[in-house]
């Protein structure tokens, strides 16, 4: 078990270190920080200063391997615009985006598969395809689009609630309902042909034949086999989880960390985007790890054969 | 003569298939008494599984009709709740595949366990033991260890011994046994029914038996009805109709039937296939594949009749008058199977 977990995350470990060196490079060939931060009419010595200061004189293989060495020590960079290291930067606005995200995420799981669940017991009645119809909607529409929809309406039109900002709780409201209509509608969908899925299993027919009440039938026997397929989506949302705001905090101006990463891609701000990038791919593959663990909870074919005979 | 215990009385099911119903059952009309064995046997698809679901009300999206009398009271006509009570109760149901027929994330020990609850309202250290005491009763070694255990972590006949065990949790009156041995390979399959016999002997309940396997239900069965494209065609008791199939179809099933002690033949098979439910002649359903077919079979399907000198046997063929005075020559020299079991 622990070999297993340990190999897990020496997988993960890999998979990070690709994404920060391809953001590494893909960064530093597509524009020069020097010029961004200091403006395209500052004196050449400078930008030769600014240079030599952030270490970007030298060739990008050495500055690759002095990263690492940093990442090593813990020391992540600092941020060019304001000198203060990269991790502050993004660990004082990982709150904010949680303040969206975890709201987001408890909203889409109780609607989601409450009107999954709901569908498939109700399958091919008119209530099935309302929720269906909707859920197409719900995850066709791009959140750009439902944001500004939502904003429109709500802000525009009704002036119920602020269009953007983060003064009060009321500024999160549109956010996390737009995020999660259409988490929601992902769940639904999934949750709806899982449960299908498992209602057609000759095991449902003993439930019933052993005189349990249909009540009884989904929830001792159909919801734990249906939660299989969709923890794999569930798990997708968690690592989304501090990625997943980006759009929505550019439409609704939240100052959270999608529109810390947006600014410091423009400004190549270079530590600051890696370190968001570490941050994220550190956070996918903890919910993956997470989602595969559970998976052995739920689904006792999955467990792992040395725990099962080690019992 | 005493009331059955379960009677189906014409017993019509129907499927939706989006633009219209198709009917499945066409009335069938079934009894069993207390403490026999009732073969059910026809090719697949011949309605032999849905007649017992559609009793039990576990068909859910068809439209079911007629009577289930199950010791007096309406199956059909009962609240969800009483019908509870009745199945796993009173009336218990093991099937075909028994790996996909239980729960795979639920140990074999909860399962039971649920059952006995429901049933027999034991609980906790209560129903561990009773469980246990079950496992060990249909013949599982290491009983206390399996309860532990999943599904997938027991073979195939393990596991219908598990449903066995969890069908008798509720000491039923009467077992349906759904093609029990038909997933499991041939020495676990007489295994498996030579503990429904004993188990039948001990508790005294009855048994539907469900299989296409004409050996199965020789061995097993006290009576048999066979069906045929939704309907009884026959109905008798095993000995006499194994020794003198009264209906064509009967004959033909039985004709096909290698003989082991005979010699070498070609194996007679029914010419033709089994009509689709929705492209049922007006007439007998076996009319086009039958050797004795006249006008009179084309224009109304056959309903079951007493045969003239045989008052326990059932056949729906409209000329069975003349095919049975026919065939009584052939019944002087009966070919009479020994019953394994007797």
């Amino acid at each position: 078990m622990l070999l297993y977990t340990l190999s897990r995350l020496a997988r993960a470990l890999v998979t990070v270190v690709l994404i920060v060196t391809l953001a590494f490079i893909i960064l530093r060939m597509t524009g020069d920080p020097s010029i961004i931060i200091l403006g395209p009419d500052a004196p050449e010595q400078a930008y030769e200063a600014f240079r030599r200061n952030w270490g970007l004189d030298q060739p990008l293989i050495v500055q690759y391997f002095k990263y690492f060495g940093a990442i090593a020590e813990g020391d992540l960079g600092r941020s060019m615009r304001d000198g203060r290291p990269a991790l502050d930067v993004v660990m004082d606005r990982v709150p904010m985006t949680l303040a969206l995200t975890l709201p987001a995420l408890v909203f889409n799981l109780i609607l989601g598969l409450g009107a999954g669940v709901f569908a498939a017991l109700n399958r091919n009645t008119w209530i099935d395809r309302a929720i269906m119809t909707v859920s197409v909607v719900g995850f066709t529409v791009p959140s750009f689009v439902m944001g500004l929809v939502l904003a429109m309406v709500f802000a525009v039109q009704l002036k119920w609630l602020p269009s953007g900002g983060s003064g009060s709780w009321a500024h999160a409201i549109l956010p996390v309902i737009s995020m999660g209509m259409i988490g929601a509608a992902v769940i639904a969908r999934f949750t709806r042909s899982a449960m299908l899925e498992v209602l057609g299993q000759p095991y449902i027919r003993t439930a019933s034949a052993k005189g349990l009440s249909w009540g009884a039938v989904v929830l001792r026997h159909a919801l734990p086999n249906a939660a299989i397929p969709v923890l794999t989506i569930i798990g997708f949302m968690v690592g989304s989880l501090v990625a997943g705001a980006v759009v929505i905090e550019s439409i609704f101006s939240w100052p959270g960390l999608g529109r810390l990463l947006v600014g410091a891609v423009a400004n190549r701000d270079l530590a600051v985007v890696q370190t968001i990038l570490i941050l994220i791919g550190f956070t996918m593959v903890f919910a993956n790890l997470m989602v595969d663990l559970a998976y052995g909870w739920v689904d006792p074919r999955l467990r792992i054969r040395t725990l099962s005979t080690a019992k | 003569m005493t009331t059955p215990l379960m009677q189906l009385r014409g017993l019509t099911v129907d499927f939706d298939t989006g633009p219209r119903f198709v009917r499945a059952l066409h009335g069938i009309d079934m009894e069993i008494r207390r403490g026999e064995t009732l073969g059910v046997v026809g090719e697949s698809g011949c309605g032999k599984s849905i007649t017992w679901l559609a009793a039990l009300g576990l068909l859910g999206g068809a439209r079911v009709s007629g009577q289930v009398l199950f010791d007096g009271d309406d199956l059909l006509g009962m609240g969800p709740r009483a019908l509870s009570k009745v199945r796993g109760g009173r009336v218990a149901l093991i099937f075909q595949d028994p790996a996909s027929a239980l729960n795979p994330v639920q140990r074999v020990g909860r399962q039971i366990g649920e059952a006995l609850a429901l049933h027999r309202g034991l609980r906790g250290d209560a129903a561990r033991t009773e469980a246990r005491r079950l496992l060990d009763r249909v013949g599982m070694s290491n009983a206390a260890q399996r309860l532990n255990e999943y599904p997938h972590e027991l073979s195939g006949g393990m596991n219908q011994r598990v449903m066995i065990a969890m069908a008798l949790a509720g000491e039923p009156d009467l077992l349906i046994a759904d093609e029990p041995t038909t997933a499991l390979d041939a020495t676990i399959q007489a295994q498996i029914l030579d503990l429904l016999g004993n188990l039948q002997r001990e508790t005294g309940m009855a048994l539907a038996l469900i299989s296409h396997d004409l050996g199965v239900i020789a061995d097993m069965a006290d009576r048999v009805a066979v069906m045929y494209a939704g309907r009884v065609i026959e109905e008798a008791p095993a000995a006499d109709l194994f020794a003198t199939p009264g209906h064509p179809y009967t004959r033909g099933l039985l004709a096909a039937l290698p003989d082991l002690d005979g010699p070498r033949a070609r194996l007679a098979a029914i010419p033709g296939s089994v009509p689709a439910p929705n492209g049922l002649p007006p007439g007998c359903a076996f009319a086009r594949r039958c050797a004795h077919v006249d006008g009179v079979c084309e224009t109304a399907p056959p309903t079951l009749r007493v045969l003239p000198d045989a008052p326990a046997r059932h056949v729906a063929c409209a000329r069975m008058d003349a095919l049975w005075c026919g065939q009584n020559s052939v019944a002087a020299a009966p070919q009479t199977r020994e019953r394994a079991n007797a």
